[in-house]
């Protein structure tokens, strides 16, 4: 085969971008999955939530979670009226076989709070670990490379909201995937999909017919610690001021 | 070129600094994974690793595409929007091969009160009973229907009660 060298030089850039998909590794797990298509989210409504902890219980035991150890977990707090600043907040084993009953008429205002890790855009957890193990994939979820991490658990200092813990066998941080492994296969997480009253809904911002826009639009959420900037995708409905 | 004079050294000296360079980047294409750098700074592969693990809950569509009869009396009912597995537990397992592994039925006793058992914390349309005062240790499925527990005033009982499968 004779090739000029301006061919040659055509070809080069060519073969260049070839190499890069020759490099580009092992191919996605789901082949109709597109992670450009999707920015995931939670949206999190306080005034569903029973606090029956179906949710922490189907997060145990879809992730192998281990005892003691939480990804989600339901708090209830306890707001008096004259102390908004200082409410008293229970989770009694993460809130995985529920909560003891207040009786009607008791004082004080009583609701639960699911919190989870909030996949946050700006996430302060990412940005501290010294190796690249953990990181926000390009749809938007929070994840960390085990094999990679060393377990020096600075993320687990870094994260504001307490949602990374260290494995207690594989000595490695760990944490919600927002079930990553389900919803790239296009099924719901598991706490979502055990909540029976609908308080928790995985949020496709990137889908334009996610009910997700239309509520965001007819409803006032938050986020947990706003002033802190981490850009969380873990939307509260009905959150009160005194939630920490 | 006087400058130049006796610098044989310190050809020497650069020709060390390549091969120390040379050697660096050898060694660092053996160690640095592939993949790593392809979307960010991690290994990109590490995403198709996570997305590569198995599931437990089946998910709703999954129970649907065969239990049809109990999805139509749940559709009628208040739990309507209750899951399957918010109940019964993860069946994954059960979706691929039914033969596999066959759901434990389940007692209500313990399962309904998780979520019905009164308490002044829980929103307040939310319906709720005091277990001890609502039933007195009879079976909640003796009067309820678990997929479609609303009570039929006409009868005293909820459509097809016991008929929880």
């Amino acid at each position: 085969m004779n090739i000029s060298r301006r061919q040659f030089l055509i070809l080069l850039p060519a073969a260049a971008v070839a190499w890069e998909y020759v490099e580009a590794g092992t191919p996605e797990a789901s082949p109709n999955y597109q992670m450009s298509d999707h920015w995931w989210g939670m949206l999190i409504d306080i005034t569903k939530c029973i606090g029956c902890g179906n949710c922490v219980r189907a997060c145990q035991k879809e992730n192998d979670v281990p005892d003691g150890f939480f990804r989600t977990w339901v708090e209830r707090y306890d707001r008096m009226d004259y102390h908004l600043e200082s409410p008293v907040v229970i989770s009694p084993d993460g809130g995985k076989e529920g909560f003891p009953s207040v009786v009607e008429g008791a004082e004080g205002d009583y609701f639960f709070v699911p919190k989870m890790c909030n996949h946050c855009s700006d996430s302060p957890c990412t940005q501290v670990c010294p190796v690249g193990a953990t990181f926000i994939s390009p749809d938007g979820v929070v994840l960390v490379d085990q094999t990679y991490c060393l377990g020096c658990a600075y993320c687990v200092q870094a994260c504001p909201y307490g949602c990374r813990y260290i494995h207690p066998e594989k000595k490695v941080a760990d944490k919600c995937t927002l079930c990553y492994h389900r919803i790239t296969k296009g099924l719901t997480t598991a706490c979502c999909e055990a909540c029976p009253t609908g308080a928790r809904q995985l949020a496709d911002l990137k889908n334009p017919n996610d009910p997700i826009h239309a509520f965001l639009k007819t409803h006032t959420v938050q986020v947990l610690k706003p002033q802190m900037a981490t850009g969380a995708k873990a939307f509260y409905n009905g959150l009160d001021g005194s939630v920490r | 070129m006087s400058g130049f004079k006796d610098v044989q050294h310190l050809f020497r000296f650069a020709g060390l600094f390549v091969a120390v360079i040379l050697a660096f980047l050898v060694v660092r294409s053996y160690v640095v994974p592939k993949s790593f750098g392809e979307y960010g700074h991690y290994r990109g592969a590490a995403i198709g690793e996570i997305a590569a693990h198995p599931i437990k809950f089946a998910g709703h569509q999954a129970c649907a595409s065969c239990h049809t009869d109990i999805v139509e009396t749940k559709a009628k009912g208040a739990h309507a929007h209750v899951n399957c597995e918010a109940c019964h537990g993860p069946l994954a397992t059960h979706a691929s091969d039914p033969s596999a592994m066959t759901p434990v039925k389940l007692d209500t006793l313990v399962l309904c009160v998780r979520c019905h058992a009164a308490s002044a914390a829980k929103p307040k349309g939310f319906p709720q009973v005091n277990p001890a005062e609502h039933m007195g240790g009879v079976p909640c499925q003796s009067c309820h229907n678990p997929h479609s527990p609303e009570i039929r005033p006409d009868t005293g009982k909820s459509l097809a009660a016991g008929g929880a499968r």
